[in-house]
């Protein structure tokens, strides 16, 4: 096991949905994937956003794109024109959770390309 | 049916405020079938109930006006047709505009339809009165606790009404609110003869629409691995290249900046998302994690399998109501020790308000010290306590305006009676607004019927 930020292994985008946030955590391989299905689960994902969400946390998954889906139900300090917050619409959420530290197998590490290297 | 074995569309306009640089390009800078516009948020729609209310020839999006007068002699040239929801809650009010740009350049014959049907503003006690309550979808509270406040009700209207004011030989469609995707899924119905029924057709039409709505969101905006982007600056709106059978390629036009490919596309595939299995629009149901994307090189890629299922018996409806007031200002705080005297300042205040009987409670007010990691709150970030400058941003809201108010004389004052270093009160008091609130609702579909005009230049 290695500790890594989950940007090792993944990419993020994020944006809002009512009163909360949704982020789309892209694993870079399978074997990331697989990985991160099991190991970022809602408890996981939902601990680590703790000083951004105070709501619950929802996720979905598309095994197909490799994607997990999380929903961050009230992460931005009142929906629409209600929050005061300089990130009312969560486009910084996904950047946050990608800072996240994860104990990753080696394999799944040697398995995965980093940011901007070709697989 | 189908005669053409490709459309291509274009998105020039992600949300009200982008760059009118991105519709001006498109028509210029290479082929165009279309070019689709995104104008409305559900802030926007209660602003321009609000502006229409005061003036009768308001309430649409005036920057469609200005760039129309800007790209109409190419668009008529080209004979490129453009869908946009500039419309508002005022689409005759935004097609009379329009008509006299032409007018003005004197370009006769053009085609201006108008879809209308989605304002249900003025007909919500009509509809409550029928057994529609309007339940809030998250809490559930009828309508009618906040029905006093409402300033703005509108369906999101599906993408057949747009196909249809294409049939009538449109060159110009102006809706009012209706789906993102469904403003470049109405040309690939009218192209390709897409019923109703054909779902996975339709699932992929909403999932291309998904894809560009957001216009340089799929083209290397806000992507993870941004320093590969080339020329930011100059970066191409995504198109879609739809064929009959639902496979597409997102791509742009040749030699503009920006970048796509498999990642940038997924990246906004999952924007906004909810269920991925299960995107619900006003005609079908689309499954995101039916598709495969690939690769095509040279900023290409390419779309198969969309699946698609029946979509349900009602609409969803975005209302807006009024909610309070809030009001936030900011300070720049240098160091020596910069966070702590910003702390010491925001302290200041909320002391100087109380002396005032002026109290707002946690939920109420906002303390932000950016630069000292706002925005990860919570995540180890790297020198986040010992920033050499800070900027304090407070805020406050509540449903008392003078409260608001009072607070906003506040702020300015500790630049002579706080701590050293604080300055950036160039801006002056910070100004109240309005809270808008929203109410999403469901309505059955058979409360609404559309209507579709069409008007010659």
């Amino acid at each position: 096991m290695v500790k890594v930020q989950l940007a090792r292994i993944a990419d993020a985008r994020s944006g809002d949905k009512g009163e909360g946030s949704n982020v789309g955590v892209m694993a870079r391989s399978d074997a990331a994937y697989t990985f991160l299905k099991s190991a970022l689960t809602p408890k996981v994902a939902g601990a680590a956003m703790a000083g951004i969400n105070r709501g619950e946390v929802k996720r979905y998954e598309a095994d197909r794109l490799r994607v997990l889906n999380f929903i961050f139900a009230d992460s931005l300090g009142g929906g629409g024109s209600a929050s005061l917050r300089t990130d009312a619409q969560g486009k910084t959420h996904g950047l946050a959770l990608m800072r996240m530290e994860l104990d990753v197998p080696q394999a799944v590490l040697d398995a995965t390309p980093e940011l901007g290297k070709a697989p | 049916m189908p005669t053409k074995k490709q459309v291509t569309i274009a998105n020039g306009q992600g949300f009200w405020g982008d760059s009118i640089l991105g519709p001006i390009r498109l028509v210029r800078e290479g082929p165009l079938d279309y070019l689709t516009l995104d104008y409305l948020a559900e802030v926007t729609m209660s602003i321009l109930q609000k502006q229409r209310s005061r003036d009768p020839k308001t309430g649409y999006a005036t920057d469609f006006v200005r760039m129309i007068g800007r790209v109409l002699p190419e668009i008529v040239a080209k004979n490129i047709k453009v869908v946009a929801n500039a419309g508002g809650v005022n689409p005759l009010a935004c097609k009379d505009a329009i008509l006299e740009v032409m007018a003005r350049a004197n370009v006769r014959g053009v085609r201006v339809a108008v879809v209308e049907g989605d304002d249900i503003f003025g007909r919500l006690d009509e509809l409550t009165a029928a057994g529609e309550e309007l339940r809030n979808m998250d809490t559930g509270a009828p309508l009618s606790s906040v029905r006093a406040r409402v300033s703005s009700a509108n369906v999101y209207l599906g993408a057949f009404p747009i196909a249809e004011a294409l049939a009538l030989g449109a060159q110009i469609v102006i809706t009012g609110r209706g789906t993102d995707p469904g403003l470049v899924l109405g040309p690939m119905i009218h192209e390709f003869g897409w019923k109703p029924a054909d779902f996975d057709l339709l699932a992929a039409g909403t999932i291309a629409g998904h894809i560009v709505e957001c216009g340089v969101q799929c083209s290397g905006g806000n992507y993870t691995d941004w320093r590969s982007v080339p020329n930011l600056a100059m970066a191409g709106y995504p198109i879609i290249e739809m064929r009959p059978n639902g496979e597409f390629a997102i791509t742009k036009h040749a030699g503009t900046g920006g970048l796509i490919n498999r990642s940038t596309v997924l990246h906004q595939l999952v924007y906004e998302m909810g269920d991925p299995r299960k995107y619900i629009g006003p005609d079908n149901c689309a499954d995101f994690d039916s598709i495969t994307l690939d690769d095509r090189g040279s900023d290409r890629v390419e779309v198969r399998g969309a699946k698609g299922s029946p979509p349900t018996d009602t609409y969803k409806v975005s209302i807006s109501y009024q909610a309070g007031w809030k009001a936030s200002g900011q300070l720049t705080i240098c160091g020596p020790d910069a966070l702590e005297k910003a702390q010491l300042c925001a302290d200041i205040v909320w002391k100087r308000l109380e002396y005032e009987g002026c109290k707002f409670s946690e939920e109420e007010r906002m303390v932000e010290y950016v630069g000292a990691n706002v925005c990860h709150a919570g995540f180890a970030v790297p020198h986040a306590n010992e920033p050499s400058e800070v900027v304090l941003r407070l805020g406050v809201k509540g449903p008392d305006r003078a409260k608001i108010e009072r607070f906003t004389y506040e702020l300015v004052p500790l630049v002579t009676s706080g701590p050293p270093g604080v300055t950036g009160f160039a801006g002056g008091r910070p100004q109240v607004q309005e809270i808008v609130a929203f109410w999403p609702a469901l309505l059955s579909k058979d409360k609404v019927s559309t209507r579709v005009q069409v008007f010659t230049s």
